[in-house]
């Protein structure tokens, strides 16, 4: 696919553009290979009746998912969310309005489940499932990175993420996957992360990471993988062990573990804290791949689980390990298979636990020495993860997704300044890669979705010098390396928050 | 008893019996569609006092659209501040006596006529000039604005125009209330309104109407944020852990 890739000119003022119909009708990944599909329970490749199978399917998920039910019927085409998707800003395409996304589900609805649908078609804008309709749900719904941010503004609170998941949902289970995301679940069964990265080499990799921390600071800061009796278990995405600049937050967990004296490990098993189900809409593989994380507790006999800077993957652990995998609170008498965990995880902690929420009890503790003179070459502004300000929580109160994060910084750094409002918090721009959308074919579709971050990240730029950009969201980290170029702004101007820690952070004749 | 007198009370008959049938329906089919995993939008309440004033405010105050675009905002809100007001007022036609407070908001009942239809102008014009929503408006977008707008215009013509006998209107509908049917006046643009409000009724349980009772349903909306604490599994999923 030689799309040519291109970023948009920045806004003069963030209007809301006018439509390009088309603009992005060829922008799609690749197919995953029957080989790919086959391998995690999906049919090779579309099949004759693949028709009446989507249709049963989609009946299927209308029956066990409330949401999809009350969002095909709710809609009134109010177009609030219609300017809300960065993918629409940036691409213009009538199709990425969250509103049009969803109708190229909600056509197929009303055709073969209402009654006017049936009846009268044309009049409610419905249409049979042809294939050429399916092509189109390939296309859009691999252009929604499942953000959630037109879900703020909706009116009912139709959020397209659920919409996007039960199309993909549909589109594996007739076997018209998407390689990427497919492939990637298959190496997390088979390797037991993403990257598949196997054992040893992970070991080499945190072997060679203690040296340099050592080097570094002449202190053995000790990164532990698969030891027995630790307290804590460190459940990251797995980009943290050897991209940039992921590995730099993983360095700030180690230097924190350190500075608390908390025995602590990472797992083989569990090597990743992504969760590729979310992104599918695959209730069973989202179950399996957080099964993991419950099994490796188990063995290792952890006290708690602490997850890494990963967007998607905190709104796996906080939203979803309770129900999943019972790695929670509150499991009922008659409840075993949640009780087992919950009996072993120390209830006194927040089971799991953010590395944002670990770290912030220990600065306001006084348990972590920092020095913030040390990050004075840096201008920080942060960028809030899409899955962390929307579908998360950290600490006590709503909202504490925000603050934490921010906390933690003010209090390793000087130099803290804000994006404009309209892009932050609970309305944060997504990176433009998120979603299972961070594939290289797709470029083209990330560097424009990232038009409005690089709007709100040139004027913070512009105005107070802003040079660094952190964020705690191994995608979002990983899509602006890529993307930032296209902008003219340098790719090392994103890090982790950990990162920072990690720069402020003083070890060795501590408490 | 005039044909007209017949073919109304049996259409209001079948209009009532569709509306609560067909809503009771798809609120039982709501309520009984499991919501497997915790999604609400977050920051969101921890507690169910804060879902029920989050809900409070969605639907009293479409805090939501109101973050989302103010014009849209203004033009739903006054539609459906104004309905609700035109609605309470026309309890007068079927309760004798007629309540207290009913009585009370009887002026600003008639206003809201004037500012409903207003407030569906408004949200015509966005339908028509702004080009995103001209996109995703579908024919029948367009029809219910009208059907609600022409309610709205044939309420307000026998209100300030055309005076029907609103009298024998009431006699009527507390006639079809207690089964005892009394003749309805013979005026076709009464009979134009109650065709109309009638159709609406009809068509509510099939459409996009449905956004009244789904908002109180949207997982996103009234679940609480409290998934470390409370172990959430819908009955099909409970299955999984037993094998």
């Amino acid at each position: 696919m030689a799309t040519k890739v291109e970023a948009p000119p920045l806004r003069q003022y963030p209007v809301s553009p006018p439509l390009v119909a088309g603009s992005m009708a060829e922008s799609r990944p690749y197919v995953a290979s029957d080989k790919i599909q086959q391998a995690i329970g999906f049919p090779g490749e579309l099949a004759e009746g693949w028709e009446e199978k989507a249709v049963a399917h989609m009946g299927t998920l209308l029956s066990k998912y409330r949401s999809l039910k009350v969002f095909m019927d709710a809609c009134v085409h109010c177009g609030a969310c219609s300017d809300k998707c960065h993918y629409f800003i940036g691409t213009q395409d009538p199709k990425n309005m969250p509103v049009a996304r969803q109708d190229l589900m909600r056509s197929v609805y009303r055709r073969y489940f209402t009654l006017p649908g049936r009846l009268f078609p044309k009049l409610v804008g419905a249409r049979d499932l042809t294939k050429d309709v399916l092509d189109d749900w390939y296309t859009y719904f691999n252009q929604c990175s499942e953000c959630r941010r037109c879900s703020v503004f909706c009116p009912y609170g139709i959020d397209t993420a659920e919409v996007t998941m039960a199309a993909k949902e549909i589109l594996d289970h007739v076997g018209y996957g998407q390689k990427y995301t497919n492939e990637i679940i298959g190496k997390v069964h088979r390797v037991g992360n993403n990257l598949g990265l196997p054992g040893p080499a992970l070991a080499d990799t945190l072997a060679g990471l203690e040296e340099d921390v050592k080097e570094e600071t002449g202190v053995d800061v000790r990164f532990p993988l698969d030891e027995p009796g630790a307290e804590v278990l460190l459940v990251t995405p797995s980009a943290d062990f050897f991209a940039e600049p992921h590995v730099d937050s993983l360095i700030g967990y180690g230097k924190v573990f350190h500075a608390a004296g908390v025995r602590w490990t990472l797992s083989s098993k569990a090597s990743e804290a992504g969760n590729f189900g979310l992104f599918i809409g695959n209730y069973d593989q989202l179950r399996a791949i957080a099964l993991r994380i419950r099994e490796a507790a188990l063995e290792l006999g952890v006290k708690r689980i602490v997850v890494g800077e990963c967007g998607h993957a905190w709104r796996v652990a906080y939203s979803f390990w309770n129900t999943l995998a019972g790695i929670g609170r509150g499991a009922g008498d008659d409840d075993p298979f949640a009780q087992q965990i919950q009996r072993q995880l120390d209830s006194r902690y927040r089971q799991p636990t953010h590395i944002c929420e670990f770290t912030w009890d220990l600065i306001e503790r006084g348990a972590l020495r920092l020095d913030k003179e040390a990050n004075d070459h840096r201008v920080i502004t942060f960028h809030d993860s899409c899955n962390v300000a929307r579908a998360s929580r950290m600490g006590d109160r709503p909202g504490g997704q925000f603050e934490i994060p921010r906390n933690i910084i003010r209090a390793v750094a000087n130099k803290y300044v804000e994006m404009a409002p309209e892009t932050t918090r609970e309305k944060t721009f997504c990176c433009g890669g998120g979603g299972g959308l961070l594939t290289d074919e797709l470029l083209d579709l990330r560097v424009k979705g990232a038009l409005p971050r690089m709007e709100a990240l040139r004027g913070v730029a512009d105005e107070h010098g802003v040079n660094f950009m952190a964020t705690i969201c191994a995608i979002c980290k990983a899509q602006f390396t890529k993307v930032l170029p296209y902008y003219g702004f340098k790719m090392n101007m994103v890090g982790g928050v950990h990162q920072l820690v990690s720069t402020a952070i003083r070890l060795g004749g501590n408490r | 008893m005039s044909p007209a007198t017949v073919v109304f009370a049996l259409l209001f008959y079948t209009a009532t019996a569709v509306l609560l049938a067909g809503l009771g329906w798809r609120v039982a089919d709501y309520a009984r569609t499991p919501a497997p995993l915790k999604i609400p939008t977050t920051p969101a309440p921890t507690s169910t006092t804060g879902v029920v004033l989050r809900l409070v405010r969605e639907v009293a105050l479409f805090e939501s659209l109101f973050k989302a675009n103010l014009w849209t905002w203004a033009a739903g809100w006054i539609f459906h501040a104004s309905l609700a007001l035109v609605l309470a007022r026309h309890l007068r036609y079927f309760t004798e006596p007629v309540w207290g407070w009913v009585v009370f908001i009887q002026p600003f009942g008639v206003l809201a006529g004037i500012t409903m239809v207003l407030g569906l102008a408004g949200l015509l014009a966005r339908r028509l000039l702004v080009e995103r929503i001209r996109y995703i408006s579908t024919p029948s977008d367009h029809l219910l604005l009208w059907l609600l707008i022409a309610i709205g215009l044939s309420g307000l013509a026998m209100k300030y125009f055309v005076h029907t006998d609103i009298v024998a209107v009431k006699a009527f509908f507390l006639g079809l209330m207690r089964a005892d049917w009394q003749p309805l006046p013979a005026d076709p643009l009464l009979y134009v309104h109650l065709a109309l409000v009638a159709l609406l009724m009809l068509v509510f349980p099939f459409s996009k109407l449905l956004h009244a009772p789904g908002v109180f349903f949207s997982p996103t909306r009234t679940q609480i944020d409290d998934p470390r604490e409370v172990r959430h599994v819908a009955a099909w999923a409970s299955k999984l852990d037993r094998t």
